[in-house]
């Protein structure tokens, strides 16, 4: 593991100062020489496998804004500080009962232990676990760029079938991410020029030729809150995840799903798939093809079809193609079913 | 009592708490890279990046200029120091530093060494290798295999076991089956890393390392270091997760001892959890292929069994299952074949029942299709071929308490409400399956040395250089002084894991609780007879009385008369502090070299079919239910029986622990378990516990274990039969079977994933 400085900033301006600092303005934050560090559940382990290489770690935990750490329910939503940890966020009774996908994709990350360091900024900017990324013998774009692509054409079974490139086929993990992309949430951000919303679906970038690339966010930009607004039928929703075995392993597929419901008929549907794309995924045409339709596993089945129609497998993981279908399929129905 | 601690039934012991259970929860037990060692400095390894080829220059540079570092210890260093051996004691025969050529991936090309764990691993990672690659051989079916027979390439795997004219019965059978199978590569992932601690007491070595052999490694250290071993030291006082992955001795003790000469002062290397999947052993991917021809009637006439293993290019490491597998039912006939295929890969190594996991996983599998193409019951199928023999010697076995397990487990089990129909078991969304199948495991026993000693006080302290690899064996090994000396358990110590004690074997194949308790045994009743000497001795308190008349208890020996003696008095009689007794164990049929064997680190082993009298082996039957989601195929685990026999139980509490970590291990690898291989560079991909998945608590639900009363006092004087490798046999094999039963679909490859069931 490299030396670094370490250093704890108190404001959120001083923060995006000593980033911006210490920063050359075109570096990407996750190859900054000063990077932000607040759970650590992700970046430490990156940096003692030698993929992260920062000079200096700004650690956001002793950041004195108490909004930092709250979680505020108004009548036009919720809206999470970017320090509450995962645990925290699964466990509150408004957020079990208002929006049951993002306390279910909360609770069915990671383990107990990370869950309560880990924190919700931090969760979605969380990187690719990609095996041929996270050790540096390897070929890869992300963290070298130029350097190629040892996952391509090598395992590959948990790699993304959906928004893959040439140069990247590495998958995004998380789960929560998925339910905030599909309850259309807006990330709040401070940067040493200011602040911004970014909508949540233009958060991540899809890697094409630029892997390393991998959010809108600058180098000096702290994501501050995270709000997602207030969907009343969002009650109807859930997160599906399947994976190898019953906890702590990665979604092999995913899906959040909300459903307005008009008795059988669907009045809008929000699907966000995981575990299957490079980025956090809308599957946009699935929701267009069952609203105003019946609600059954026929429709489910041809939203599936339309949520892949544009996948590409690759050797190890062709399955995946089917098996987010089939998983679609079975979140719709079970969301369908759900007692609200 | 709850369910980790069973109800003693017929031979079986109480369930006493581990002797050093409260040391574990506490973080009070000291494993060997936590033992207090001053002004250490830290090793870290820099290993290959390539399989196969050759180092043509290292640039050491960067690494030699991190701040703190202190050496480095590359090639040109050993070259005074005698390469590795492979065997029992040697994981490889590779010195990864004696020449620059690469046998495999991941091998050791460096170790730095600096004043902080910090500044080494920097150091090793700024290491740099330049290599003339060659393309290597990855596994089966990669270009560059070379293929040859394994019978007699291991001391352990003498021959290919045949019995009568297997072409004739399997071309007349009714009804058959030719399968293929194959289970995957898997890597030791034990929670307590791989490290060695090494520092000179003038030239005396220390050596600190998780190890299941310490008088083995002594001694093959010493070789290597052209030392008297008795100057070499290994300690290991506990092991945190061991299976096989601490039996033999790496490279790296002696490189890590070297390292700690020459800066002259203790140095730790602990290798990270992606470097063991190169630098430590593992099991080998195997595949098989099942032939079992049988009358209408289920009675199998014909088996035959072929498989193959991977292994190195310079070592042959041999499993070969078919010694067992040959012998689990009355076949009427047996063929068997067992190959070994070279590729360009670190040498494998023992893991928790290395013959039998892959192999029996075949059998059973098998045996379940052939139970399916008869139309018959799979309890019933293997009742059915149940043996009065051996099938092959003919020898009768010690005790086989098989149909026994079957019985009990399949009633726990609630097997009569199983639909055997295929597919016609639901619960709304899941398809449900159940399976079973058989578990085996060969009871051996190697010599043993312990010391004894009683006090005046009736204190007792036991010595022998066993291992504490989570087994609970101090437990065991007190609990049989407890009742030959009649003295309560508290007043027992139990000294272990150090190559300066009475020599034990290696802690593997499942043998030490039979040969530490019978060299227990034996040195408990040598004080005794010491004791009774003095007792009834003229002018002792029990003069008069005969041996055969007395028994120790509570601290007293008492005669049949009802007269008694306090131990106290009578050690106080014979004018002595204390009894000590050193007692050397051989099993029935040592040769005349196996104590000396035992104290060379090269012990013999008695038992399983090798013995001239019976064969002998411990069985057990486990049963399971799946839970397959109709649109996903997840596969999820609710329930787990097994029954099990294993002669003399000492301890039901560690029995069971031992047992449902066996089943659940079966699970893992029935569902989970697989080390991938990037068969272009012949490379691990999935080298940290993130990807290389095994079972957490939520995968484990409601699993029982129950202990099948047996007596057999033939195995050991003991009376015990091993069961920590008995646990994951067969489980694999249950699991396919309940797949198949769910879903129609015969997994033939494991690990069984969602993949296999879409389609």
């Amino acid at each position: 593991m490299r030396p670094f400085v370490y250093e704890q900033p108190t404001e959120i301006s001083t923060a995006a100062a000593m980033a911006s600092r210490f920063t050359r303005r075109d570096d990407q934050p996750t190859r900054a020489n000063a990077q932000f560090i607040a759970g650590g559940t992700n970046l430490a382990d990156y940096m003692k496998l030698g993929v992260a290489q920062p000079d200096r770690l700004l650690d956001l935990n002793r950041l004195a804004d108490p909004g930092l750490r709250q979680i505020r329910v108004t009548d036009d939503g919720i809206r999470f500080g970017a320090l509450v940890r995962m645990g925290e966020a699964a466990d509150h009774p408004d957020v079990k009962r208002r929006y049951p996908v993002i306390a279910d994709s909360l609770k069915l990350a990671a383990s107990g232990q990370i869950r309560n360091m880990a924190s919700l900024a931090g969760n979605i900017l969380q990187r690719t676990r990609c095996e041929y990324f996270r050790e540096t013998s390897w070929a890869c774009n992300k963290r070298v760029p130029g350097s190629g692509c040892a996952a391509m054409e090598g395992f590959n079974r948990q790699h993304a079938v959906l928004g893959a490139s040439d140069a990247c086929i590495a998958t995004y993990h998380g789960d929560f991410a998925q339910a905030l992309m599909a309850l259309d949430a807006i990330v709040h951000a401070e940067g040493a020029r200011g602040a911004r919303n970014i909508p949540f679906a233009k958060l991540h970038r899809q890697p094409g030729d630029t892997p390393h690339i991998e959010t809108d966010l600058a180098a000096d930009e702290i994501i501050t809150a995270i709000e997602v607004p207030a969907i009343p039928w969002a009650r109807r929703s859930l997160y599906l995840k399947i994976r190898d075995r019953e906890s702590y392993a990665f979604a092999l597929a995913s899906a959040a799903v909300a459903l307005d419901l008009d008795g059988d008929g669907v009045r809008e549907a929000r699907i966000a798939l995981g575990g299957l794309a490079t980025v956090p995924w809308r599957a946009g045409k699935a929701e267009e093809v069952l609203q105003g339709k019946p609600l059954d596993e026929h429709s489910a089945t041809i939203a599936a079809d339309a949520a892949f129609a544009d996948a590409v497998p690759r050797q190890h993981n062709a399955f995946k193609t089917e098996l987010g279908k089939r998983t679609l399929v079975r979140a719709l129905l079970e969301t369908r079913d759900m007692k609200v | 009592m709850d369910a980790a601690a069973p109800r003693p039934k017929d031979n079986q012991g109480e369930p006493l708490p581990r002797v050093d259970g409260r040391l574990k929860v506490t973080g009070q037990a000291h494993y060997p890279a936590d033992l207090p060692t001053g002004n250490i400095a830290y090793g870290a390894l820099a290993t290959s990046s390539i399989a196969k080829g050759k180092v043509t220059k290292l640039h050491l540079d960067d690494a030699r200029a991190v701040p703190g570092l202190l050496d480095i210890v590359t090639y040109g260093d050993m070259d005074k120091v005698e390469k590795p051996k492979f065997g029992n004691s040697g994981a490889t025969s590779v010195g990864p530093l004696h020449d620059r050529i690469i046998f495999h991936d991941g091998q050791i090309i460096a170790l730095a060494v600096a004043e902080t764990f910090e500044a080494a691993e920097e150091a090793a990672q700024l290491i740099r290798a330049e290599y003339e690659e060659e393309k290597p051989t990855a596994t089966f079916d990669s270009p560059g295999t070379a293929t040859i027979p394994a019978a007699g390439k291991s001391p352990l795997f003498k021959e290919d076991v045949k019995a009568g004219d297997f072409d004739a019965a399997y071309a007349g059978a009714a009804v058959k089956i030719d399968q293929r199978y194959s289970t995957p590569t898997q890597h030791h992932n034990p929670i307590e890393l791989f490290s060695t601690t090494a520092f000179w007491q003038g030239d005396q070595l220390v050596v600190h390392e998780p190890s299941q052999n310490v008088t083995g490694w002594k001694v093959e250290l010493a070789r290597q270091l052209k030392m008297d071993p008795g100057k070499v030291r290994i300690v290991s006082p506990f092991i945190g997760g061991a299976f096989g992955s601490k039996g033999p001795m790496t490279p790296r003790t002696a490189i890590v001892a070297v390292a700690a000469k020459r800066l002259g002062r203790p140095v730790r290397c602990v290798t990270s959890r992606m470097q063991a999947f190169g630098t430590q052993t593992y099991r080998a991917e195997t595949r098989h292929r099942i032939q079992i021809g049988a009358g209408k009637d289920g009675r199998i006439a014909a088996f035959a069994h072929e498989g193959w293993e991977v292994t190195s290019r310079p070592d042959s490491y041999v499993v070969g299952g078919t010694s067992a597998t040959g012998r689990m039912y009355d076949y009427g006939s047996i063929l068997t074949h067992v190959s070994l295929v070279q590729a360009d890969r670190n040498t494998p190594g023992y893991m928790r029942s290395p013959p039998e996991t892959p192999y029996v996983y075949a059998l059973e599998n098998a045996m379940d299709e052939m139970a399916v193409a008869l139309g018959m019951d799979p309890v019933e199928f293997r009742r059915i071929n149940e043996p009065k023999t051996e099938p092959i010697g003919k020898k009768p076995f010690s005790s086989r308490s098989l149909i026994q397990c079957y019985d009990q487990a399949a009633e726990a089990f609630g097997w009569a409400k199983r639909d055997p129909k295929v597919g016609a078991m639901r619960d709304r969304d899941w398809l449900v399956g159940m399976g079973c199948a058989t578990a085996i495991y060969p009871t051996a026993v190697a010599p043993c040395a312990a010391r004894v000693r009683l006090t005046v006080d009736g204190d007792v302290r036991l010595q022998c250089g066993s291992h504490e690899i989570g087994t609970g064996v101090r437990t065991v090994a007190a609990q049989m002084a407890s009742e030959r000396l009649g003295v309560g358990i508290d007043k027992i110590s139990v000294e272990m894991g150090d190559s300066s004690l009475p020599p034990a074997p290696v802690s593997g194949g499942s043998i030490s609780t039979a040969s530490v308790c019978s060299a227990v045994l034996k040195a408990c009743d040598a004080v005794r007879a010491k004791l009774y000497a003095g007792a009834t001795a003229e002018g002792g308190p029990l003069a008069g009385s005969h041996n055969d008349e007395l028994d120790l208890a509570d601290g007293k020996i008492v005669a049949k008369s009802g007269a008694s003696a306090k131990v106290e008095d009578v050690i106080k009689t014979m004018q002595v502090g204390a009894i000590e007794e050193y007692a050397e164990f051989a099993p029935k049929g040592a040769t005349p070299e196996a104590l000396k064997k035992l104290y060379a680190g090269t012990p013999e082993f008695h038992g399983g079919e090798q013995d001239e009298d019976s064969v002998k082996y411990a069985f057990g039957a486990e049963f399971v239910e799946v839970r397959i989601n109709r649109y996903t195929r997840e596969i999820r685990v609710p329930r787990l029986v097994g029954a099990f026999a294993a002669g003399r139980i000492m301890n039901t509490r560690t029995a069971r622990s031992q047992l449902m970590g066996g089943m659940i291990w079966g699970i893992g690898q029935a569902l989970h378990e697989a080390t991938e291989i990037d068969r272009r560079y012949a490379r691990y991909v999935n080298r940290d516990l993130q990807d290389y998945l095994v079972p957490v608590n939520a995968d484990i639900k409601d699993l029982q274990v129950i202990l099948v009363p047996e007596i057999d006092h033939a195995v050991n004087p003991a009376g015990v039969k091993g069961l920590g490798e008995l646990g994951n046999v067969g489980t694999a094999a249950a699991v396919a079977s309940a797949v198949y039963h769910a879903t129609g679909k015969r997994i033939r490859d494991l690990p069984i994933r969602i993949e296999q069931l879409l389609a």
